[in-house]
């Protein structure tokens, strides 16, 4: 007995399940299942110690395991990422996947990362902190490789607009975003939101950080140099979100039945923010060298992932975990996900310059132990062994599983349904009501309830927000280097076909950073998807992985890092697959990027790409008909390529002043949406788009073919863009001008601003003042 | 004129951001003896006439169901005022 465990009264003694213990009592009962286990995990578990584990072992393997922290069902489809990846590909990675957060060069020795994270079930459960930790969450991933955080964004969906539900959930939910990325002094540049009923009971909160750094700040999650201290710093281990990563991340919500409600997590964003200032300055300081942010399974994942990664081994004291509730157990203090709290590991020659520094900035610091080279992850509770563990076994070697998957037999009959049979508009009265009413459908309407409760300008470095198509933020404040960054996903197309669905995602959001003059980089994503143990969702879940890993092999972008979440159901029905995407591209000068209103009258009006009659899966079928059928607009990743490479290089050259692309809501909404922003309208004549792709008048307006876009040319370069357009091979026709007070259709109608404001502006104000 | 005292209190596994702040500013300020500071909530609700059993129970209501977060928070007393409050 060390003199340590004299801490301990006789009876903690008895209780306390110790290594010694488990050996030589190998048939007690372990409560594997509560934890989320099955039984043949817990088998793995007793084969890998062979004995059983410790309480605190099993707390640890029971989270590490889960879905949410293995990625035990999804690992099998994730690899395509890799192996999809190319070395042309790699050519502006740093850091690739795996670690805490992508990097990616953007050139001038500039480093961006991002990150897109879901905080999904703790948001149904508590909206307010469940979306406030999401992004403390995907903050501290970013701050964890070396980086200042500069940005947020947030892509929420929720329930039908009109159902309790989504009011339950919305205010909460967009206060949470705004209220902690607003405290942490980050803008919140983008994102998107969405209404369907798939949602209700559900619904999807993804957060994305952006954060900068100069190449030789990057840091990585590895425990190394035998002898080296793990440092535990940040606020206090308290009993909040015990189990939060196995039970309440990974288990579907039952109606009707009892409520999982474990303690949530509670934020507190000045601590964050104070630990964001105190982080880079032990960077610059370079007292570090390894860290790594805890999340989702607290010491439990920072301990294994550390020690994995680097030289193997790891001794420490639990402890010496200062704790906001003396009397929790070692197992909950493994397994607590108590916010604001980050893992260091430091020499011991560093150390005093380290404390110094967490004292400056007022941050408790404790030296946990240190990094071994005995391949084992041990740790002591009051000096008796309680976990004695192979790293790896914990953070990598985890369950995998190939679930089985299929086609769903439902998915022929939905894809026969086209929605050739609705009802069209038949006069240009119909047409011109019908742009109006779709101005300000739940989906299309103007955001601003929810944006201007974020800070979209703080910091001073936003070029561009909502609602442009893509955020856009300056870096480098001498050159103007910056990043342009837009995150989309259509969830009706994925649900027509997630493998088309996942690349239009992939297209739209690289089409938006395009439009607004970045060079597309790299992509991140969040798979929002039902329970993988629903053959039909697994397949949506493969094919939407194979549709993306495809997709970014042709674009020539590379995954750098996201997040997979499943089990978004209520009971039996999933949601549809919504795998969320954002891409990140560069620009030379942010001060020549384009944003997507018109500024003023005389611009000549472009429409670039090929209208069809594409309406499967649209704004306008789902608004006007509750129609969800036939097949999504087909995607043709070489004219989004070709569109981009147009559209930076106008951008570059300042021959354009306004773009917007064309997705929900097709060319009406953007003519909207472009003359709202500031006030300016516009004439146009759709006759020759129309002759030329021989479409109608209304499947030019509301058609949701994808590679197009909107564009705004100062009239002195008309002839230099519409030749780029042609060398590109991009299909160009003149739409008209912009100008005037209303927006006019030749020969078929016209609508004040007023009206078309007062439409797209009213919808949420409306639905959620009441 | 009758008066309910409802206090919330912030669940005791939860972290509490206020508590937190106040019980370093009390240290920062030379209040040194106080280690550790909880911030909840106190509502009043006035009744006309007495507060009986039926009004506590409903009070308890109100204060489980509107009142308090039942997530994050304990509603820890339901009780009639006394005079002097």
């Amino acid at each position: 007995m060390t003199s340590d465990s004299m801490n301990l009264t006789p009876e903690q003694r008895a209780a306390l399940d110790t290594v010694e213990k488990a050996a030589t009592t190998p048939d007690v009962e372990q409560p594997w299942a509560a934890l989320g286990m099955k039984a043949d995990e817990y088998e793995a578990v007793r084969k890998i110690l062979e004995r059983r584990p410790t309480g605190s072992e099993l707390a640890m393997y029971s989270v590490m395991w889960s879905e949410h922290c293995s990625y035990k069902s999804s690992k099998v489809h994730l690899r395509q990422f890799g192996e999809k990846t190319t070395e042309a590909m790699k050519e502006h990675l740093l850091v690739g996947i795996g670690e805490n957060a992508g990097v990616v060069d953007i050139g001038q020795g500039w480093a961006v990362t991002f990150k897109v994270e879901s905080h999904n079930h703790p948001s149904y459960v508590e909206p307010y902190q469940g979306a406030a930790t999401g992004v403390g969450g995907i903050v501290r991933d970013i701050i964890s490789m070396g980086a200042r955080p500069v940005a947020v964004m947030d892509p929420l969906r929720f329930g039908a607009l009109d159902h309790p539900d989504t009011h339950r959930v919305l205010p909460g939910i967009v206060a949470g975003v705004g209220g902690y990325g607003n405290c942490l002094g980050l803008p919140n540049i983008g994102g998107e939101v969405s209404f369907d009923p798939c949602y209700q009971g559900n619904p999807l909160v993804n957060a994305l950080a952006v954060g900068t750094l100069r190449h030789e700040d990057i840091h990585l999650a590895n425990a190394r140099g035998n002898g080296n201290l793990v440092v535990l710093f940040g606020a206090r281990t308290g009993g909040d979100g015990i189990g939060g990563a196995s039970i309440l991340a990974s288990d579907t919500f039952t109606e009707g039945g009892p409520t999982k409600r474990p303690a949530v997590q509670v934020g507190d964003p000045f601590a964050e923010k104070v630990l964001i200032e105190c982080c880079l300055d032990l960077f610059k300081a370079d007292v570090v060298q390894g860290i790594q942010d805890l999340g989702a399974a607290g010491l439990s994942c920072a301990f294994s992932e550390l020690a994995s990664n680097g030289d193997g081994g790891m001794l420490v004291h639990l402890d010496r975990a200062p704790l906001r509730d003396s009397t929790l157990a070692p197992e909950e203090i493994l397994m607590s996900e108590s916010q604001e709290r980050m893992m260091a590991v430091v020499t011991p020659e560093d150390l005093p310059g380290f404390l110094e520094i967490t004292n400056r900035w007022d941050v408790e610091a404790t030296v946990m132990g240190e990094v071994t080279d005995t391949g084992r992850l041990v740790v002591l509770w009051h000096g008796e062994t309680i976990v004695d563990v192979p790293p790896r076994s914990v953070a990598h070697d985890g369950p995998v599983y190939e679930r089985p998957y299929s086609r769903p037999e439902w998915l022929d009959a939905r894809q026969a349904d086209t929605p050739d049979r609705l009802p069209k508009p038949q006069t240009d009265d119909e047409l011109k009501s019908l742009v109006v009413t779709m101005a300000g459908t739940p989906n299309l309407a103007s955001r601003a309830w929810i944006t201007n409760q974020y800070d979209k300008y703080v910091q001073g470095n936003t070029a561009q927000a909502m609602p442009d198509d893509a955020g856009v933020l300056r870096v480098d404040e001498e050159s103007g280097l910056g990043v342009a960054i837009a995150t989309d996903c259509n969830q009706r197309f994925a649900a027509l076909d997630p493998y088309t669905g996942a690349q239009l995602a992939l297209a739209e959001a690289y089409r938006n950073v395009g439009v607004a003059g970045g060079k597309p980089l790299a992509v991140t994503d969040c798979l929002n998807f039902g329970s993988p143990e629903d053959p039909a969702v697994m397949w949506q879940f493969a094919e939407a992985v194979r549709g993306l890993a495809d997709g970014c092999q042709t674009l020539g972008i590379p995954v750098t890092g996201g997040n997979v979440s499943l089990y978004n159901q209520t009971g039996s029905t999933a949601i549809h697959p919504t795998p969320v995407v954002g891409v990140l591209g560069v620009l030379d000068d942010v001060a020549r990027r384009t944003p997507s209103g018109w500024k003023s009258a005389g611009a000549q009006l472009f429409l670039l790409g090929t209208t069809r009659a594409e309406f499967a899966g649209s704004e306008w079928a789902w608004s006007q008909h509750e129609h969800l059928g036939g097949l999504p607009p087909q995607v043709d990743l070489a004219a989004e390529q070709a569109l981009a490479t147009v559209m930076v290089q106008a951008s570059s050259d300042e021959l354009v002043v306004a773009a917007h692309d064309l997705s929900d809501g097709g060319l009406a909404q953007a003519l909207v949406e472009s003359s709202l922003r500031h006030g300016v309208g516009a004439t146009v004549s759709l006759e020759a788009a129309c002759e030329r792709d021989g479409v109608d008048a209304f499947t030019l307006l509301f058609a949701e073919s994808a590679a197009r876009a909107v564009v705004a040319v100062k009239p002195e370069a008309a002839q230099q863009f519409t030749e780029a357009c042609q060398a590109q091979g991009v299909p160009v026709v003149a739409l008209g001008s912009t100008g005037g007070e209303t927006v006019a259709v030749e020969g078929r109608f016209e609508l004040t601003l007023d009206e078309l404001r007062v439409a797209h502006e009213r919808t949420l104000p409306e639905a959620l003042n009441a | 004129m009758g008066r309910v005292v409802i206090d919330v209190m912030p669940k005791p596994e939860i972290l509490d951001p206020q508590g937190k702040a106040v019980v370093g500013a009390l240290a920062r300020l030379g209040f040194k003896e106080f280690a550790g500071a909880r911030q909840g909530k106190r509502f009043e609700l006035e009744v006309e006439g007495e507060v009986d059993q039926a009004v506590l129970d409903r009070a308890r209501q109100a204060a489980e169901t509107l009142l308090s977060n039942p997530v994050i928070e304990d509603v820890v007393a339901v009780r009639a005022a006394s005079d002097q409050e």
